[in-house]
């Protein structure tokens, strides 16, 4: 189809003059839609009550599937287009994941029209799962590209905007849903339409706005450092090689872990902190406590991500895993509710920090050519955390229940096992050394 | 022999860009700030 061909690389290389500082909106638009995912709850409870013509209605279990079929379709897209993406080019890639996921929320719209679950799933879940992957990587090789100097600070701007995306994702529901169940329609498939409509025409923003640099473009006045850490490769390695060297599996571990363990408080914030406060918050003040949380995970994708540019990306970890260890290991013992907030603020701050910072980490090791490739494959550790972190919450939560002891006494324990699991990821990142040269990429090779 | 004279992208349309994304995010924190005051009520 020729009139796609504007979405080619090679057309969408930026002309001499072109400001950098455009392309970091660019990504922005496409992780501020696709952080829309994890404002999916406000829509379980109107699913919930939500009945069939012959009154039938859906289980919690049923309706949560599928944000966890969507979030586990965004792992595996991701592990499987990233490699197609580093020869597409940015722009095809966003145009797709724009694509799938205006197209995920417009069937889905359709499934609630007929109440059929299957296609809710199939449109949010799979079609709307690999808009999520691809969009979540789409953005990352560019950037640090556009960025040599501060890829730290370019890619915790867009994955900042992934944290970002639920604050205008939920907003956006609430009010639209309100709107159409006023004016008499089908609120949950009207809002599922307008949502897709929004975040394509949204996404499109980016798609026109992202260019790739010239190859041989550098910042005005700036000079590649001469070598200041044996982290840092001058190397490029390619998706395959790169998987087959321990440092790819140790940060799969290490991203795992952190995921893990800020999964162990967020999933579970708002009544973590009434039963720990029994009697002095409030249902309302423990959804408050949830916002608290957004804002520190979006604030710290930007901050933590940024300063790893000045004191390196393993030390960065470093200070998530010894500083988390400890701040999970007393936050139970906290009784003061502002400084239990605080304390669990800066751990769900380290937690975003912890996906900002892992492109720009795969950058240092295996260079820039395909680091949006290696990403996708390292993504698979945050479905894998997803699926661990809530088992593990929920089992303790399920046997404290089953065995009629009161709640409080489970958080103790649930926080002081994700205490241990940052130890475990301290040691994972102390093992991460320069990748071997037998893994550097040959010319021959560049995108194998 | 032809050359690409360097054309900078306007300080206008940088801004405008940023526009584009900060003013839904903003509306997003500033909701989310709302429902985090519930907190200290």
């Amino acid at each position: 189809m020729a009139f796609l061909s504007f979405l080619d690389r090679d057309r969408s290389i930026a002309p001499p003059g072109y400001s950098r500082w455009l392309v970091p909106p660019a990504a922005l638009a496409i992780h501020l839609a696709i952080g829309q995912a994890y404002a999916f709850s406000v829509f379980v409870n109107p699913l919930l009550a939500y009945k069939a013509a012959d009154g039938s209605t859906w289980s919690h279990k049923e309706v949560g599937y599928i944000f966890s079929f969507a979030i586990a379709i965004l792992g595996i897209s991701a592990a499987v287009f990233g490699k197609w993406l580093e020869t597409a080019g940015p722009r095809k890639a966003m145009f797709v994941s724009a694509t799938c996921f205006g197209l995920g929320f417009i069937i889905a719209a359709f499934g609630v029209f007929i109440h059929s679950l299957a296609i809710i799933y199939f449109g949010y879940g799979f079609i709307g799962g690999i808009g999520l992957g691809l969009g979540y990587i789409s953005p990352v090789s560019t950037l640090i590209k556009w960025f040599p100097d501060r890829p730290g600070l370019s890619t915790g701007l867009a994955i900042m905007g992934f944290g970002g995306g639920a604050m205008i994702g939920a907003p956006l529901a609430t009010n639209l849903m309100a709107f159409f169940k006023d004016s008499g329609h089908q609120p949950i498939a009207c809002a599922f339409l307008c949502m897709g409509i929004i975040y394509f025409i949204f996404m499109m923003f980016g798609v026109f706005m992202v260019r790739v640099p010239a190859p041989d473009w550098k910042p005005a006045g700036w000079t590649a450092p001469a070598k200041t850490s044996a982290l840092i490769s001058s190397h490029n390695v390619t998706v395959n090689s790169a998987m087959a060297t321990p440092q790819f599996w140790l940060l799969w571990v290490v991203l795992c872990l952190n995921v893990t363990a800020g999964i162990g408080i967020l999933e579970s914030a708002a009544p973590m902190l009434q039963n720990l406060f029994a009697g002095k918050v409030s249902a309302l003040a423990a959804g408050g406590f949830v916002g608290v949380l957004s804002l520190f995970n979006m604030v710290g994708r930007f901050v933590w991500a940024s300063l790893s540019d000045f004191i390196g990306r393993k030390m960065t970890y470093m200070v998530f895993f010894a500083l988390g260890a400890v701040l999970y290991f007393v936050l139970p013992s906290i009784s003061v509710l502002s400084l239990f907030v605080l304390v669990a603020g800066v751990l769900i701050s380290m937690y975003g920090g912890g996906f900002a910072t892992i492109p720009a980490y795969l950058k240092d090791l295996f260079g820039g050519i395909n680091v949006s490739a290696i990403h996708g494959r390292l993504l698979t550790a945050w479905s894998f955390a997803g699926i661990v972190g809530p088992l593990v919450v929920n089992a303790y939560l399920d046997h404290y229940k089953a065995t009629g002891q009161p709640l409080a006494g489970a958080y103790p324990h649930i926080l002081h096992i994700m205490a241990a699991l940052l130890v475990v990821g301290f040691i994972a990142n102390l093992l991460v050394r320069p990748v071997d040269q037998r893994f550097w990429i040959r010319d021959s090779d560049a995108h194998a | 022999m032809s050359t690409t004279e360097a054309k900078p992208s306007s300080a206008v349309a940088i801004a405008l860009a940023w526009l584009v994304v900060i003013i839904p995010a903003a509306w997003g924190v500033y909701n989310t700030a709302l429902r985090a005051a519930n907190l200290f009520k």
